[in-house]
């Protein structure tokens, strides 16, 4: 990482940082959206940015990713960068392997050679054989693969994902995550994932991270074996811990969740009624996440 | 039971043609009050015959091409100006809507002073309806790309006018081109009305000469051609909305 750069003032930068924020603060119209921000991330390191919607978790990616500049504090970003957003934000009217080449100039590489570029990028996300099509005829999923291909095929050196899996349904998302970890392995750039679904936080990160309400609350590091189960107790354990961070409590009854007197009004049920109640909740947190 | 489409779009206009010829015949009009559709269409050999139609049909046609070409090139620059930066829209855009609210046709006498009889004023009118038409649209158009689309491009790290020339403009295309169409339609409209005021040729000026000597004949002649040609103009900028918007998935109808 030798190309830092520099946004403020300078802060001394080691090889192997990808990251530097000090003391980022963020206002809109008078209203403090970030509040001394502290947040170092490793060259090759996958940090989760976990937080409620409106937290400014978006605010704190846009300022890394160079999209916002009337910031506070200090800022350290490589130079190459690359983001994939929640929606695909594929050109229309470019083919797949044109948004894949995006911006990209021919700097002493003839077309030909970028082309080849473009294409293995593709292949790297499987889709080589979508290179001419035009993006409305993908799908979800394929477009995502397709701004992967699009962030990937620039070397970046920090990657930054703004909820790249919200817009997915949920066999979409968990091919996505396997994608997103075979990249990830090959190419070790920096990952900020900003998410609100810490199950996806966990299966996926090197090292969560928490923002409530524009500060940052929680930062350690994911200790659990690859593949990661999502029924394993310390999964678990970490799962509880995060909602708690971010002010949801498991065992608090939902409003969706069956009435009692529902329940109870089904003999058959009678018996097990506490372990299907578990089960409904269950299926409702899942679903629910932390909006 | 499958039709095709283009026997289904042409019952309706085939069906009128008939109605209109049996009413002729029929006597619910006299020849003077409705020529009937034979009756125009032996006009409009008669005319080729003699070796007017087809001049006049062709200065016409050239007045409309030269005032569009003028119309469509002033209102692309006009409207990229006013679209891409705000210190142009508010130089450019109060002139253009106050000029846009004063109906041409109004003009025809004012175009007469200052540009004479010639081709000038006809040409002037027309391109002031297409830079019009264009420059609603084509604005219209450059506003209404996807700033989400802009900020990918600018974070991909396509220059200010890579940004334009790749997502700003292909984006406004489709406006464009809804403005091309208007600018069509209102080209001929222009050229008729200028041609029976102030021409000794083209289509406009058949049909006034036609009023004087009361060939109602001729006048519809006139007016069905310049329906085809309309239709014509109409089919043109579709096959340049297919050939342009292949990534397009809108609705077509079910």
């Amino acid at each position: 990482m030798t190309n830092i750069r520099n946004w403020l003032d300078p802060v001394e930068a080691t090889d192997d940082v990808a990251v530097v924020a000090r003391n980022v603060g963020r206002t809109f119209n008078g209203r403090e959206v970030l509040r001394d921000v502290n947040l170092t991330i490793k060259a090759d390191e996958f940090v989760a940015l976990l937080g409620r919607s409106g937290t400014g978790k978006s605010t704190l990616l846009r300022i890394l990713g160079g999209l916002d500049a009337d910031y506070e504090g200090e800022v350290l970003v490589p130079e190459r960068r690359a983001v994939v957003f929640q929606e695909a934000r594929l050109v229309p009217w470019l083919k797949v392997v044109n948004n894949v080449l995006l911006g990209l100039g021919s700097r002493g590489e003839s077309r030909g050679a970028l082309r080849e570029r473009g294409l293995h990028a593709l292949d790297e996300v499987g889709l080589s054989e979508h290179e001419s099509d035009w993006p409305l005829t993908l799908s979800g999923g394929e477009a995502q693969r397709v701004a992967l291909a699009r962030a990937l095929v620039r070397e970046p050196q920090l990657m930054l994902l703004d909820e790249p899996f919200g817009a997915l349904d949920a066999l979409t998302r968990i091919k996505m995550y396997a994608l997103l970890q075979r990249l990830c392995a090959r190419h070790r750039p920096a990952v900020l994932l900003v998410t609100h679904d810490v199950d996806e936080a966990i299966l996926l990160a090197d090292r969560i991270v928490v923002l409530v309400d524009g500060a940052l609350t929680f930062d350690a590091y994911v200790d659990l074996e690859n593949p990661r189960d999502r029924g394993d107790a310390s999964f678990l354990a970490l799962r509880s811990r995060l909602l708690g961070e971010l002010g949801v409590d498991e065992r608090a009854p939902t409003p969706l969740a069956p009435s009692p007197h529902v329940v109870r009004s089904a003999p058959a049920f009678r018996e097990g009624s506490e372990s299907v109640r578990e089960s409904y909740r269950d299926e409702f947190e899942t679903k629910e996440k932390v909006q | 039971m499958r039709i095709p489409r283009l026997v289904r779009r042409t019952v309706g206009p085939i069906a009128v043609l008939i109605l209109w010829q049996v009413a002729c015949s029929a006597g619910v009009f006299t020849s003077y009050e409705v020529a009937s559709p034979l009756a125009v269409f032996d006009a409009g050999r008669q005319l080729a015959e003699q070796g007017v139609l087809v001049p006049n049909l062709l200065i016409s046609l050239r007045r409309v091409a030269e005032g569009l070409g003028l119309g469509v090139g002033i209102g692309v620059v006009l409207s990229v100006l006013s679209g891409l930066f705000r210190i142009g829209e508010d130089l450019l855009d109060p002139v253009v809507q106050a000029a846009r609210a004063v109906p041409i046709l109004g003009l025809v006498p004012l175009a007469i002073i200052w540009f004479g009889v010639g081709e000038m004023p006809k040409i002037f009118l027309i391109a002031l309806g297409s830079t019009f038409a264009i420059y609603i649209n084509t604005f219209a158009g450059i506003r209404s790309v996807d700033s989400k689309l802009v900020e990918a491009g600018e974070t991909f790290g396509l220059s200010r006018w890579g940004l334009v020339r790749r997502i700003v403009l292909p984006g406004a295309l489709p406006n464009f081109l809804v403005g091309l169409r208007l600018a069509l339609v209102g080209s001929w409209l222009i050229v008729i009305v200028a041609e029976e005021i102030n021409a000794q040729s083209g289509l406009g000026y058949l049909i006034m000469q036609a009023q004087t000597t009361d060939r109602t004949d001729i006048m519809m002649l006139g007016l069905a051609i310049y329906a085809i040609l309309g239709l014509l103009a109409d089919a043109l900028v579709r096959l340049l909305e297919r050939r342009l918007l292949t990534w397009r998935r809108g609705f077509v109808g079910a």
